[in-house]
């Protein structure tokens, strides 16, 4: 049994709204064997998509999200260890948008670890944020846990080749819907080092996957969808306590295949719709998950938000942020072998805003 | 009474109407003016249409959570039953930071286009939430 707390809302109370503190608590323990390392929390912010419209100037909307976050993430207490930045922290890649990501992002008080998005990537394949941010793909161990730390959007190098322009080449991978897109790969070389790196570590050591794109596949026509993932996977079938979180989807999403928890953190700017609401185009999205609420455009956070994230007996607790819903948990459940939301998972407990047409 | 009468002799005479003839050609036509509107719409609909960049597809890829199968409809935001037009102008002006289209402009015409291609096959369900 444990007991975590954190403060919501008190950005709003600032402004003099009326949103009490919101207490959690986790005191669940599901058949758990005892911990086989320190538990920890860990806060994840993604997908901020901070436009640039000329001079300083860039769209209010995307910056009030990662302001958000930025600033309640600061509020949480206990603090978390650190930070995943989950990717597309740029819309179009521009020096100008990761540079004042970086400012925004520097008011967060914990380390942070990056991942990159395929909006930070394609205008120059990576290179600045190699400089000046972070390597693209890496591996830590913090108190006992194994985090890797993927580049899952890599494409077919004829896809990359074929834009004559990097802004074009860009523009073409930004647009979710586009009919020349070309499929997410983590690549060979990535895989290699990705089997060197697990080599070193023992089954029963948990490990955590941080990656951009979803790794399995949910929805070729809008990337949901990493091309190679299944040798991703089989590299991580061996390990007992296996969860992948990812962001680019913008919305609640949680899967289990095999030995493997996958779950999608919220994005800061906008949701995505669920691939089910498109019915001209078949769709593998995972029966598993109970969808957030449909999200209402007056309210400009509606569907955005981020993630808390508390590790415990090698699997995570998964606490959405929800800036204009009630937040909700979702956990492993070590009986069913696969992730539960705390109060939604049964059908029948459902409300109508969860169903997405 | 007199007008049926003149109605009955001319399809006694079977007069072809020409109104109401049409062929394969005509069938193609008509559905190409229509893909080209339609295609038009989808360009509009990925292009920055306001003042801050944002594109209609940066929400909606292709044209999703749109549901124009259920207007017009009650819109408690708006406190009345709206049309998709005057929704798509909502969006124009607020996530886009734009100004509203012409109800009945050329551009107005080819999102709706769009939007409900995307959404062929479904069946019409007014007033939905
Ligand atoms: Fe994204
Ligand atoms: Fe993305």
């Amino acid at each position: 049994m444990k007991r975590r707390q954190f403060l919501k809302g008190m950005g709003l109370a600032g402004l003099g709204a009326t949103l009490p503190f919101s207490l959690v608590e986790i005191s669940f323990a599901m058949g758990t064997k005892p911990a086989e390392h320190e538990s920890f929390t860990f806060a994840y912010i993604s997908d901020s998509h901070l436009t640039h419209l000329g001079g300083t100037r860039f769209t209010r909307n995307f910056d009030q999200g990662l302001r958000k976050a930025v600033m309640e993430v600061n509020l949480m207490d206990p603090k978390p260890d650190f930070v995943v930045y989950g990717g597309d922290l740029a819309q179009l890649g521009k020096r100008e948008e990761l540079d004042h990501g970086l400012e925004l992002l520097s008011a967060l008080r914990p380390p942070i670890k990056w991942v990159i998005g395929e909006h930070d990537f394609y205008l120059d394949m990576g290179r600045y944020w190699e400089d000046k941010i972070s390597p693209l793909h890496y591996s830590f161990d913090h108190k006992g846990v194994h985090f890797v730390v993927l580049n899952s959007i890599l494409t077919y190098e004829d896809w990359i080749a074929r834009w004559p322009t990097a802004e074009e080449r860009m523009a073409n991978m930004a647009r979710l819907d586009n009919p020349h897109g070309s499929p997410f790969l983590v690549g060979e070389a990535q895989l290699r080092w990705l089997a060197e790196d697990l080599a070193k570590y023992d089954a029963n050591v948990p490990v955590v996957v941080l990656s951009h794109s979803p790794l399995y596949k949910i929805f070729k026509p809008w990337n949901f969808w990493t091309d190679d993932a299944e040798q991703v996977q089989k590299l991580l079938q061996r390990f007992h306590r296996v969860t992948v979180l990812h962001g680019h989807v913008h919305q609640v999403l949680y899967n289990q295949i095999g030995n493997i928890t996958f779950y999608a953190m919220m994005a800061t700017a906008w949701p995505w719709p669920y691939p089910v609401s498109y019915v001209q185009k078949p769709n593998q999205v995972p029966k598993l998950t109970v969808f957030m609420n449909r999200a209402d455009p007056f309210h400009e956070r509606d569907g955005t938000g981020w993630d808390i994230l508390d590790l415990d007996s090698g699997t995570i607790t998964n606490h959405y942020q929800l800036w204009m819903n009630e937040n909700r948990t979702v956990a492993f459940d070590f009986k069913l072998k696969h992730p539960v939301d705390l109060k939604y998972q049964d059908p029948d407990k459902r409300i109508p805003p969860q169903f997405h047409y | 009474m007199k007008r049926i009468s003149v109605w009955l002799l001319l399809a006694a005479l079977a007069v072809p109407a020409p109104g109401d003839e049409f062929t394969e050609e005509d069938l193609k036509r008509w559905k190409a003016e229509y893909m080209k509107v339609m295609e038009r719409g989808e360009k509009l609909f990925h292009s920055p249409l306001g003042s801050n960049n944002v594109s209609c597809d940066q929400c909606h890829p292709n044209g999703a959570n749109t549901h124009p199968e259920t207007y017009p409809k009650f819109q408690k935001q708006l406190g009345k039953v709206a049309t998709l037009r005057e929704m798509i102008n909502w969006c124009l002006q607020n996530p886009l930071e734009g100004k509203p289209l012409a109800l009945d402009s050329d551009e107005m015409i080819a999102l709706e286009a769009y939007i409900h291609w995307e959404r062929r096959g479904v069946p019409l369900a007014p007033g939905k939430h």
